[in-house]
């Protein structure tokens, strides 16, 4: 199975340490992942905001920069959730149904080492107090369930609190952020209280843009509660720590 | 009161969210009708097959909706009911307002009804010397306080009862200075207010939340028996209904009586579920009249993917599970429909490009998806604000395009070609030492950029770019 990694445009450009931990991650687990050089950017920043035609180049870019791997991970339920969900509406914008042909190639990390590697144990180890927040896209667009839950729960060392009202969107929303950036803050605000009540050292998401607007607030706040990646959680190891 | 004027979402919003007392009555009351619903659409087993159920009936309808419009049509008026064909809000308060000063009438009873609050009829009648008297709770709040309404099911959940007593005391006549703010008593003083426009009242106008085309039936759902007695009292009846409305059969009910008191309510069954199919001699009303209203709504199903918003039953499930909605409030979205089904019912019954108030509201959300969730007939509303958004957009395209459109139109550019990316790249490591506050772990971290970052640091730190990207990594280190 020829394996490709998604990084998608903000961990390249911001958090390439997330990058990093798949890589090191799926190759413990024996997956030679490969990073296609051509890839950028999955689209989703142009599709939410209505620009449909500027789409249209990037996701050519990216069916072209996949094509001929078996299975796309990534670590970001938005864009995994862009590309089977948003892919298909900008095909039929640009007239050209290949755009569309890593729709059904694409998995979520969780899914991917749940579902496709048959992995719930991944040999983690990460001694500390954690919270983690189901982003919208990966709770109710792809539906990936207790996945990373499970994937969480068998980290070693860990303590695992429940987040209060995990299931609340956290106000990130991509250009939502920006444009009504009132409301996002005001829905940010009431994540990071629900974060700080559990008296977690780490808050844990499967996606980065999220943890960016939460981690944002937490930061401001001076709630010295650290975000980090699912991703970035599994890789560590004993050994290294 | 009318949302004429109001500004685009954002503006409102923000004004809104300044307004903690709103904020608290509306975190509680959503918090309370979300777990009701939670509760008992968890005891229906079937509750997936019956939302599909409800959205195919919908869906079927709506194909062939001119057909269906017409049987409704003759069904009424073979039960000898006057019906009329209203294209939009005008032609829809010109016949109301017609049919109550043929009668002399100066004072009609309402039923609570979303299409009559759509139309603006209430202004309208008032326009022509008829003053209409709410007699649903919520909207007599409303009313009373000269106030708009908020909620679908319950348009004063911005008030509490505090505020309520006030309004009843300062603007309902005759009402007991003694009053207090239990809810009991805030009842009894409506109803001894209410018990006298019944009596007197000799003309009602009411919506209906389905039409039954087979039989003529319309129907009114309802919880506090006050739209009972305005079906049944006046001797006249006016009725006005979305072309929407219309189902094929009284067997359809099964579905949406299942659906809708749970989604809504979240109560099992309604107290009140009043149906009427035509004029029975010597009882109740004794003229009946039906205005089909289309106002948008052909419009909105000339949208292939907008047109699934056409099954809503207005329920407001969605407005109680939506994290902007519960933080702004209802009038913020500038509409008797707010919330994430106003976001997308308003912009297709409208048309995108009429007005910036209007054009905002599709970018009124995260997507966070928990609307479609609960919807009944299952209406995707992102995937319909995702495609409303592309319509703003397309619409304001032109010669000279404005900030957003320049920066997507640079990100489309940049992102096309990972070389063009790579040279983004190394430009912004450049800034990896900006930024003097440290994230815990010890990453650095900006506090404060130029307008269009302040939009970002205002309220929230952003990591400093990293000195080296992930693609850079990964040639350095692992391409063999
Ligand atoms: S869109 Fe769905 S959830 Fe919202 S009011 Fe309509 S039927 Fe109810």
């Amino acid at each position: 199975m020829k394996v490709a990694l998604l990084v998608t445009c903000v961990n390249d450009a911001l958090f390439p340490e997330t990058g990093k931990s798949v890589v090191r991650l799926l190759r413990r687990l024996g997956v030679d992942v490969d990073f296609p050089d051509a890839q950028t950017c999955c689209g989703q920043p142009m599709v939410n905001t209505g620009y449909l035609d500027e789409a249209v180049p990037v996701v050519r870019t990216f069916a072209k920069a996949f094509d001929g791997y078996d299975a796309i991970v990534t670590p970001s339920g938005s864009c995994a959730g862009s590309v089977r969900h948003q892919h298909g509406i900008v095909a039929r914008r640009g007239n050209d149904e290949r755009l569309a042909a890593a729709s059904s190639k694409v998995f979520e990390l969780s899914e991917f080492l749940v579902d496709v590697l048959g992995v719930e144990d991944v040999g983690a180890y990460f001694p500390h107090r954690v919270t983690y927040h189901p982003t919208c896209h990966s709770l109710r667009m792809l539906r990936v369930g207790d996945r990373p839950l499970r994937l969480l729960r068998a980290v070693r060392g860990i303590d695992l609190v429940e987040l209060p009202a995990a299931d609340e969107c956290c106000g990130f929303g991509g250009t939502f952020a920006l444009k009504n950036t009132d409301t996002s803050v005001a829905m940010g605000a009431d994540k990071a209280r629900h974060v700080r009540e559990t008296g977690a050292e780490v808050l844990v998401a499967g996606d980065n843009s999220c943890l960016m607007h939460i981690g944002g607030l937490l930061s401001r706040q001076r709630s010295g509660v650290k975000v980090m990646h699912l991703a970035d959680v599994l890789a560590g190891t004993e050994g290294e720590r | 009161m009318t949302f004429l004027g109001m500004p685009p979402f954002p503006q409102a919003a923000r004004e809104a969210l300044g307004d903690t007392q709103l904020r608290r009555n509306l975190a509680h009351a959503t918090a309370t009708i979300r777990a009701k619903r939670a509760a008992v659409v968890a005891e229906v087993p079937e509750w997936e097959e019956l939302r599909r159920a409800g959205a195919a009936i919908k869906d079927n309808t709506l194909r062939q909706l001119d057909r269906h419009l017409l049987r409704l049509e003759r069904s009424l008026t073979d039960h000898g009911v006057t019906v009329h064909w209203a294209r939009d809000a005008a032609e829809a308060c010109d016949v109301v307002g017609r049919i109550a000063r043929s009668h002399g009438v100066d004072e009609v009873v309402k039923v609570k009804s979303m299409a009559t609050q759509e139309i603006g009829l209430n202004e309208a009648l008032a326009a022509q010397g008829v003053t209409a008297w709410e007699t649903d709770l919520a909207e007599l709040v409303v009313q009373l306080g000269d106030d708009l309404p908020s909620h679908i099911l319950v348009p004063a959940i911005h008030r509490n009862r505090a505020e309520i007593r006030e309004i009843f005391l300062s603007k309902m006549e005759g009402t007991d200075p003694e009053l207090s703010d239990e809810p009991a008593e805030l009842a009894a003083a409506a109803r001894r207010h209410l018990r006298q426009k019944f009596l007197s009242a000799r003309m009602a106008v009411s919506g209906a939340n389905f039409a039954v085309a087979d039989t003529g039936t319309l129907v009114v759902v309802e919880s506090e028996g006050n739209g009972r007695m305005c079906l049944t009292l006046p001797e006249i009846l006016v009725s006005v209904v979305g072309i929407e409305k219309v189902v094929p059969t009284w067997a359809d009910l099964d579905v949406f009586l299942q659906l809708l008191p749970r989604s809504s309510t979240g109560e099992r069954m309604n107290p009140y579920t009043s149906t009427w199919s035509g004029v029975t001699p010597g009882d109740g009303p004794q003229e009946m009249h039906v205005v089909l209203l289309d106002n948008g709504r052909t419009r909105a199903l000339a949208d292939e993917i907008g047109r699934q918003a056409l099954r809503c039953i207005r329920c407001s499930a969605c407005l109680n599970v939506c994290p902007v909605y519960e933080r702004t409030g209802g009038h913020a979205y500038g509409s008797v429909y707010p919330g994430p089904i106003g976001a997308i019912l308003n912009p297709l019954l409208k048309g995108v490009g009429t007005d910036a108030q209007t054009d905002s509201l599709p970018y009124a959300s995260s997507l966070c998806g928990a609307c479609f969730d609960a919807c009944p007939v299952r209406i995707d509303i992102p995937e319909v604000l995702v495609h409303l958004r592309s319509q703003v957009v397309d619409v304001r395209r032109g010669p000279r395009p404005h900030a957003e459109a320049v920066a997507m139109k640079a990100a489309s550019w940049t992102l096309a070609r990972s070389g063009r990316l790579r040279i983004a790249e190394r430009v912004s490591a450049v800034f990896s030492r900006l930024g003097r506050r440290r994230l815990p772990g010890g990453r650095r971290a900006v506090t404060r950029l130029p307008w269009p970052g302040s939009l970002w640091t205002d309220a929230r730190d952003l990591p400093a770019p990293p000195a080296e990207s992930f693609r850079k990594w990964w040639r350095r280190d692992e391409r063999s």
